[in-house]
């Protein structure tokens, strides 16, 4: 496994033996990973495998049973208040769901961070606004609607442009090509990889998109009964020789992988 | 044994409960007072608290202290004690009846938007979102609330007082056949500045709870509609009876 960084020694997030249950379920059981600066790692795996509950923990809104979380060498497992708040300047988040804030219209949405969170006076957060609405397929024209009129897929551009738009340092993309058409999806397949390669960020994704995986992944690794099973360069993903990462990158019901359902 | 254990593990849940509900209040007001403060949005709620809830509390204080110079007529009259009707509506509508009325009142407008707005953000969460853009959601959705919920609802009641009084005094002279001057004159005539300052302050009590319960069930709330529909149930009805409660402990402050 190459896990050569491309900047710096210190990995920009790791992860060492991370656990999550929730009551009975445990949903992350030792979950280790690394991700260097300026790299974009894909994760992998199946509905309900805890994706979204990984993602949720290396941001602290979730907080892991065991296990330590590190980002830029920074242990932020335990971290609270200030120490937390200047961690949480470094992350843009797209949440699978977009929680966009329906109060406010779309691109005072997108503005947020900067306006509250940076202070930036409103009209030049607008500007930056619109532009980063520009910058995924959308018009000034939606600026002044309210999340609530739009539709499923542009919430889904709006939310990624919120979690852009303070250019972070760290960005997690939670599913942000589903539910575009495939030529949409494309273009935040390059979006995503501008991100990366221009503004050096680094990318953490979450796609069942196999296509927008190889496209925008530096790396990938599969989650699977609360362990990343496997890991390693995309270009390897094709003979990974592993038997639960081929069933899932081809799609098929038979495998290894059981899915819990009876059918007839 | 089982009905012992029960009653252990209620006391625990309650006390753990209760524990809980500290801490978001030694949170939410600690955030009250630490900066950023959000004056935007401090006056958006303290419009939709206050100013919103004029017609509402303005009806009920109207209506209440109608039917009081009514009901005192009926009961006073077998003692020939009529003249005291005056003193009575201005009390109880300043002591009592405004702050709880208008407290009842705002608690089911108010503290059960608060918990659904609130609840739906937690579930839809826009409240995690609000964290990861580096908005503290203590500061930007519960601190303003709780500000606004405490100042304004003194206002309403100040409003709510005047309408009692103005609402007594319409049934006294128009059904009741008194001398408006001398109603007048006996309604200021026993008014002390305790009589409204009280119930200033226990509106300033009462709207506290009111902002604290709809955010405090609305955070706390989780697992799609239903939960939004049970934090705002919760929300209004430990409001109400909280209100009654600190009613009582506060008249006790006041008047023993
Ligand atoms: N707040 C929570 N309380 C209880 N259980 C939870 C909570 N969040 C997630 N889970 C459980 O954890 C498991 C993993 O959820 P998660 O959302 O991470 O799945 P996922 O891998 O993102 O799936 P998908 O691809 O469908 O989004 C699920 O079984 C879910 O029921
Ligand atoms: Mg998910």
């Amino acid at each position: 496994m190459s896990t050569v960084s491309p900047h710096s020694d210190t990995p920009k997030i790791e992860l060492i033996g991370v656990k999550k249950a929730f009551g009975p379920k445990k949903v992350l059981d030792g979950v280790d990973l690394s991700v260097a600066k300026g790299e974009s790692f894909v994760i992998i795996g199946g509905s309900g495998t805890g994706k979204s509950v990984m993602l949720k923990s290396i941001l602290g809104l979730l907080r892991p049973d065991a296990g330590t979380i590190k980002v830029d060498g920074e242990e932020t497992t335990h971290i609270d208040g200030r120490a937390r708040d200047r961690v949480m300047t470094k992350f843009g988040m797209l949440f699978q769901g977009g929680a966009l804030f329906d109060s406010l219209p779309v691109w005072q949405n997108v503005a947020f961070g900067l306006i509250q969170g940076q202070g930036m006076k409103r009209s030049q957060a607008r500007d930056i606004a619109i532009e980063k609405l520009a910058a995924v397929g959308l018009g000034p024209d939606v600026a002044n609607l309210s999340p609530a009129e739009l539709s499923g897929g542009m919430q889904k551009r709006v939310s990624l442009a919120r979690a852009i738009a303070t250019t972070p340092e760290i960005i997690f993309f939670d599913e942000p090509t589903t539910g575009l058409d495939p030529i949409m999806a494309d273009v935040i397949n390059d979006l995503i990889v501008k991100c990366v390669r221009d503004l050096g960020a680094t990318a953490l994704t979450i796609t069942h998109d196999m296509a927008s995986a190889r496209k925008i992944s530096d790396r990938i690794g599969m989650l699977y009964q609360g362990k990343l099973i496997w890991q390693g360069p995309t270009s390897a993903i094709d003979d990974s020789g592993n038997a639960y990462v081929d069933q899932f990158i081809h799609g098929r019901a038979e495998g290894p992988i059981q899915m819990q359902v009876k059918l007839g | 044994m089982g009905f012992l254990s029960g009653i252990g593990r209620a006391t625990l849940v309650f006390l753990a409960a209760t524990g809980r509900l500290a801490l978001f209040t030694a949170r939410g007001l600690s955030h009250c007072v630490r900066p950023p403060f959000y004056p935007r949005l401090l006056v958006q709620q303290m419009r939709e608290i206050g100013y919103n809830s004029l017609p509402v509390v303005g009806l009920t204080a109207l209506f209440t202290g109608m039917v009081l110079a009514l009901q005192s007529y009926t009961g006073f009259a077998r003692f020939n004690a009529s003249s005291a009707i005056a003193t009575v509506v201005v009390l109880s509508i300043t002591r009592e009846l405004g702050p709880v009325m208008a407290g009842l009142m705002v608690a089911g407008r108010v503290g059960a938007a608060m918990a659904a707005e609130i609840g739906t953000m937690r579930v839809t969460e826009q409240v995690d979102a609000l964290t990861t853009l580096s908005t503290n959601p203590f500061k930007y959705l519960v601190a303003p609330r709780l500000l606004a919920g405490t100042l304004m609802l003194p206002c309403l009641v100040l409003v709510a007082d005047i309408i009692g009084v103005f609402g007594g005094y319409v049934v006294s002279i128009y059904r009741l056949g008194f001398n408006p001057s001398a109603y007048l004159t006996s309604t200021a005539q026993y008014l002390q500045t305790i009589d409204v300052v009280s119930g200033l302050v226990k509106a300033a009590a009462f709207g506290f709870i009111i902002a604290l319960m709809g955010c405090y069930n609305g955070y706390h709330s989780k697992g799609g509609a239903q939960g939004v529909g049970a934090a705002t149930t919760h929300a209004v009805v430990s409001a109400s009876i909280m209100i009654l409660m600190i009613n009582y402990l506060l008249t006790g402050l006041f008047f023993s």
